[in-house]
C-alpha cells in the first residue's frame, strides 16, 4: 500500500509570534521555520505502517516556496521513501492545496492520504476534508488511534464528547490528532541517508491547478493582552460590575 | 518551581516555563506535562531560550567558513544543510529530553537504594535520545559506525545539551571521552568488545583517575595492577570523585582506570591505562560476571547533581580483572590526549551556562517592570522595563561577552581539533596543534572563572528572585561552580599555560596562537581602527611580559617565576576574549546573510566595543604589575598566614 503524506512548513512552535506593523500577517523574516507538528505525526503514523509491513513506499509532499524541500527532508529522515514539491506561494489557500493534492493522488495512486488534522499557522482544519470531499473518498479526521483490517481501517477519533471509533474503507484521506503518537527524532544516519532520496519538483500549472485567491485578509492584529484581576468588597459590588462593566447579566 | 500562584503582579521568568505557559495550572511533577492546547507537542515546554540558533549559524558560516571545512577530504559529501538539520535534531532532544527534567534532576538527587543508584527515569531517557539519534558515533570514521562529521558540528550540537541540562549530558559525554580513548589507544579486539556497544549507548563510559589523596597530584596514584597468567591484570585500589561510575542506565559500565602496574617506577611515569568493566564480558562480548568493582559511597554536591558522583573499590575481594590499554606506563600520556579535549568541552559547558543564564535573565529584564529612568521625579509615571535601566544593561553586556565569547572560541577549538586530525597538508595540522595547546588551558580556566561571574550577574539582575529556588538561575550557577574545579583546576591550567605550553618548542605555540590575533587585526584595521590598536598592543606588551617571565624562570628556577601564574593567565584570556569578540565584529560587520538581522550586527559590535572598553585594560594593567614584580611578592608568603 502507497501512503502520501502532505507536510507543511509553517513557523516553529517554539517561536513568538508576532504581527507585522501593518497588520498583513505575521513576522516570518528571519524567523525559525519547520515542520507543523501534526504532519509529523502523520508522518510518524505512515513510517510505523511501513514498519509494521502495511505501507509499501511513503511519498511526502510539501505545496510551498523552495525551502519547503527542507520539510521534505525532514520527512525523509523520519523515514518517508521520495519527496514531491509543488512550487507555490507560502499562503495557497485549503481548496487550492486539495485540488493539487488531488492532481498528485490521481497520479500516484495511494491508498491511503495521512495529514494533519490543522496547521498551527491559519488553524484552517480543511484541506483533509476537502480533499476527501474531492475525491469522493471516505475521511476519518482527529485520529488518536489507527487499526488497520482488511480494506478498510478502525478510527478512534476525538469527538467533543469524548472518542468515537469508525470503521472507513480505503481508500480514505485520515487526518491525526496529537494523541496519535510520539513523533521520532529524525536521526543523525538517517539525516545523511535521507539526501539521496528523490525530491521531484513541480509547480501548480503541471498540476493543471491555479490556486486563485478566495479569501481576502482585511488585518492580522494579536490577541489582547490579559488584564491583571481585582478583588471586590461585597456580592453587591460583584454584580454591579458583571452588571454594567462585563455587561454579562 | 514557578508553579505557584504568586500574588505579586509581574509574571515570573524561567528557563522551564516561558511567559504563556505559567498561566496554565500545571499537574505536579512526576505526572506528563502534556498541556491541552494545540501547539504542545509531545508534552514539551514552549522554550526557545537555549542557545540562538542564528548565532549557530554565524559561527559556523561567518567566524569559521566552515565551507572550507568541508572541502577536506573526510568530510566529502557532506554538505550544510546536513548540518543543520542535525543542529535541529539537537535542539529539539535538548528542549525535549534534557531541559525538561532540569530543575527535577537537581532536587532529586541520586540515591543509594538497596545497594543501587536511582536517578529520575528522566535522566535515562534523555541519554537514551542521545544515543538512538546517533550523536555519540557521529564523528567516529564511517567503518565503525559513524557518520565522519566534523567535530565542529559535533560541538556546536553538544552546546544545546549543555545549555540545556549539564548534567544529564555529562553521562553520553564521558561516554564518548571514553570511547574516543579505546578508538585513539586500543587493541583491535578490544575496539570491537567495546566501542560499538559504547557508541549506542548499550555500555556507559567513565574516567577512573582521582583517589582519595590524589587529586589534582595523579603522580601520587596507589591503584596497583598485578599481571595474571592470561595477560590481564589484576586491579586493586580506590577511586574518588568518578562521575557516573555507577547506574543502572545500560547494560555495563567501561572504567577507563590509571594504576600503577607492581614493579613500576614512582611518579606519573609509571601509569598505565586500564579497561575494566563493572560486569566482565563473555564469549559473546556481553555482560556476565560482575568483575569485583564496589560502589563504596556517593558524593553528594552543590551543584551538577544529576549526573551521580561516586566512590568506587576495585578488587576488594581479589576479583577484578582489567585489561591494559597501549603499552605500560604510558597512561597519563593517552589519558592527556582524552583530557585536553575534555578541557575544551568544561569551558565549553561553562560558557554554554552562562548562556543559559543570560537568556534567562534578559527574558527577565525585557519583561520585569522596575523602577524609572534617574531623573524621573514623578512617582505616578510608569514603571520602565530592568533593561531599561544602564547597569543592568553592563550586566547583560558581561554575561553576552562571556556567553557568544566562549561558543565563538571553543567552536573555533573544535575546528582546530579537526584540522589538527584531518587537515590535508602536513603544515596545517601541526600549527592547529600548536594553537590547541596555547588556547586549550585559557579556554578551560579563564573562560570557566568568567562564565561563573557571568552567572553571577545573571541572578543580580533577578534580584531577590534571582536568590531562589523559584528561578533557574540559582542552579545554573551550583552547576557551573564544578567547571572552574574539575579537569584540572584552574590554577593547574594557569601553570600548565606559563611553566609549559608558552615555552613549547621554543615559543613556536606563542607564535601560532599570535599569528591567528595578526590575521584578525590586519582584517580590523579599517572599520575597527581603535581596537586594532588597543589588542595590537595588548599583544605585544604581554609577548613582552611572557619574556621577562620566562628570563625570570632562567634566573631564578621554576616556583618564583609561576607564582604569579594566575595573574598571567587572567591577562592572557583578557586579550583572547579582545581578540574572539574582535574577529566575530569584523565578521558580523561583513555579514550578508538572512539571518544576521539588524540587532544581531549590532549586538556583535556593541559587544565587541564594550569588551575593549571595560574588559582588555585589566590585561594591560596585569602587565604592568607583573613586570615589575620582585622575586616572591607574588602573593603572601606562608608564614604570613
Amino acid at each position: 500500500m502507497k501512503v502520501l503524506v502532505p507536510v507543511k512548513r509553517v513557523v516553529d512552535y517554539n517561536v513568538k509570534i508576532r504581527v507585522k506593523p501593518d497588520q498583513t500577517g505575521v513576522e516570518t523574516a528571519n524567523v525559525k521555520m519547520s515542520m507543523n507538528p501534526f504532519d509529523e505525526i502523520a508522518v510518524e503514523q505512515a513510517v510505523r505502517l511501513k514498519e509494521a509491513g502495511t505501507a509499501t513506499e511513503i511519498v511526502a509532499v510539501s505545496i510551498g516556496p523552495t525551502q519547503s524541500q527542507e520539510t521534505i527532508r525532514t520527512a525523509l529522515a523520519m523515514g518517508a521513501d521520495r519527496g514531491i514539491l509543488v512550487e507555490a506561494d507560502a499562503d495557497v489557500e485549503p481548496l487550492a492545496i486539495a485540488k493539487m493534492l488531488k492532481a498528485i493522488v490521481e497520479k500516484e495512486g495511494p491508498e491511503l492520504v495521512l495529514l494533519g488534522k490543522q496547521a498551527i499557522d491559519d488553524d484552517s482544519n480543511q484541506t483533509g476534508q476537502m480533499l476527501a470531499a474531492l475525491m469522493g473518498w471516505p475521511q476519518a479526521t482527529f485520529a488518536s488511534k489507527v487499526e488497520m483490517k482488511d480494506g478498510s481501517m478502525d478510527v478512534t477519533r476525538e469527538v467533543d464528547g469524548g472518542l468515537e471509533t469508525i470503521n472507513v474503507k480505503l481508500p480514505a484521506a485520515l487526518t491525526v490528532d496529537l494523541r496519535l503518537n510520539e513523533p521520532r527524532y529524525a536521526s543523525l544516519p538517517n539525516i545523511m541517508k535521507a539526501k539521496k532520496k528523490p525530491i521531484d519538483t513541480m509547480s501548480p500549472a503541471d498540476l493543471g491547478v491555479e490556486p486563485a485567491k478566495r479569501l481576502e485578509v482585511l488585518k492580522v492584529v494579536e490577541p489582547e493582552k490579559r488584564q491583571g484581576g481585582a478583588k471586590v468588597e461585597s456580592v453587591a459590588e460583584l454584580v454591579d460590575k458583571l452588571k454594567n462593566e462585563a455587561k454579562v447579566i | 518551581m514557578a508553579n505557584r500562584v504568586r500574588a505579586s503582579t509581574f509574571r515570573p521568568v524561567n528557563i522551564f516555563y516561558p511567559l504563556p505557559l505559567q498561566l496554565v495550572p500545571r499537574p505536579p511533577s512526576g505526572h506528563d506535562p502534556l498541556p491541552i492546547g494545540m501547539t504542545a507537542k509531545r508534552g514539551k515546554q514552549m522554550n526557545d531560550r537555549l542557545i540562538d540558533p542564528a548565532d549557530i549559524a554565524f559561527q559556523l558560516d561567518e567566524v569559521l567558513d566552515i565551507d572550507s571545512l568541508m572541502l577536506f577530504p573526510r568530510f566529502a559529501g557532506q554538505d550544510r544543510a546536513d548540518y543543520d538539520a542535525i543542529l535541529g535534531t539537537a535542539r529539539t532532544i535538548a528542549t525535549e529530553k534534557f531541559l525538561n527534567h532540569y530543575a527535577k534532576s537537581d532536587r532529586e538527587e541520586p540515591q543509594l537504594r538497596d545497594g543501587s543508584v536511582v536517578l529520575p527515569p528522566e535522566i535515562a531517557e534523555g541519554v537514551k535520545a542521545f544515543h538512538d539519534a546517533g550523536f555519540a558515533g557521529a564523528h567516529h570514521d564511517e567503518e565503525l559506525g559513524g557518520l565522519q562529521l566534523p567535530w565542529t558540528v559535533v560541538q556546536a550540537a553538544f552546546a544545546y545539551f549543555q545549555a540545556a541540562n549539564i548534567a544529564t549530558a555529562a553521562y553520553p559525554f564521558l561516554t564518548i571521552a571514553a570511547a574516543n580513548l579505546i578508538e585513539a589507544h586500543g587493541s583491535k579486539a578490544q575496539k570491537e568488545r567495546y566501542l560499538g556497544r559504547m557508541i549506542s549507548g548499550d555500555f556507559f563510559g567513565t574516567m577512573a583517575l582521582s583517589e582519595p589523596h590524589a587529586g589534582s597530584s595523579l603522580s601520587d596514584i596507589r591503584t596497583t595492577a598485578r599481571p595474571r597468567e592470561d595477560g590481564t591484570y589484576a586491579i586493586k585500589g580506590g577511586k574518588m570523585w568518578t562521575s557516573g561510575g555507577e547506574h543502572e542506565m545500560g547494560r555495563n559500565i567501561v572504567h577507563m582506570l590509571l594504576a600503577r602496574i607492581e614493579g613500576a617506577p614512582a611518579g606519573i611515569k609509571g601509569l598505565s591505562l586500564f579497561i575494566v568493566p563493572r560486569y566482565r564480558l563473555d564469549a559473546d562480548g556481553n555482560p556476565g560476571e560482575p568483575n569485583d568493582v564496589a560502589l563504596a559511597g556517593l558524593n553528594h554536591k552543590m551543584g551538577y547533581r544529576g549526573t551521580v558522583n561516586t566512590v568506587m573499590n576495585f578488587g576488594d575481594n581479589d576479583g577484578c580483572i582489567g585489561e591494559l590499554v597501549g603499552e605500560p606506563n604510558k597512561g597519563l600520556s593517552y589519558m592527556f590526549h582524552m583530557m585536553n579535549e575534555a578541557r575544551i568541552g568544561v569551558g565549553m559547558g561553562a560558557g554554554m551556562l552562562a548562556y543559559a543564564g543570560y537568556r534567562e535573565s534578559l527574558a527577565y529584564a525585557r519583561e520585569r517592570q522596575q523602577g524609572r529612568p534617574p531623573g524621573e521625579k514623578d512617582p505616578a509615571a510608569p514603571q520602565i522595563p530592568l533593561i531599561g535601566h544602564a547597569d543592568v544593561r553592563r550586566m547583560l553586556a558581561i554575561q553576552k561577552a562571556v556567553a557568544e565569547g566562549t561558543l565563538a572560541l571553543g567552536l573555533l577549538c573544535a575546528r582546530w581539533v579537526d584540522e589538527r586530525q584531518w587537515a590535508p597538508e602536513k603544515s596545517a595540522r601541526n600549527e592547529a596543534h600548536l594553537k590547541l595547546e596555547i588556547v586549550t588551558p585559557v579556554l578551560k580556566s579563564w573562560f570557566s572563572d568568567a562564565a561563573l561571574r557571568a552567572n553571577e550577574a545573571a541572578i543580580q539582575i533577578l534580584g531577590g528572585y534571582g536568590y531562589t529556588r523559584d528561578f533557574a538561575v540559582e542552579q545554573i550557577y551550583r552547576d557551573n561552580r564544578l567547571n572552574p574545579i574539575h579537569e584540572g583546576a584552574n590554577a593547574i591550567q594557569a601553570l600548565d599555560l606559563l611553566g609549559r605550553k608558552v615555552a613549547l618548542q621554543d615559543g613556536a605555540a606563542l607564535k601560532a596562537f599570535g599569528w591567528e590575533i595578526s590575521k584578525t587585526l590586519s582584517e580590523s584595521r579599517k572599520d575597527f581602527p581603535d581596537e586594532y590598536h588597543a589588542l595590537g598592543q595588548a599583544w605585544t606588551r604581554l609577548s613582552a611580559v611572557t619574556e621577562t617571565l620566562l628570563q625570570r624562570q632562567a634566573d631564578h628556577g621554576a616556583a618564583a617565576s609561576l607564582a604569579p601564574a594566575q595573574s598571567y593567565i587572567d591577562a592572557f584570556g583578557n586579550i583572547v576574549m579582545a581578540w574572539i569578540w574582535l574577529k566575530q565584529a569584523v565578521a558580523a560587520s561583513k555579514a550578508g546573510r538572512a539571518y544576521i538581522g539588524e540587532t544581531f550586527r549590532k549586538g556583535k559590535i556593541e559587544t565587541c566595543r564594550f569588551v575593549f572598553r571595560w574588559e582588555l585594560p585589566k590585561a594591560v594593567l596585569a602587565c604592568a604589575q607583573l613586570e615589575t614584580l620582585g622575586d616572591g611578592e607574588a602573593y603572601p608568603a606562608e608564614d604570613a598566614f
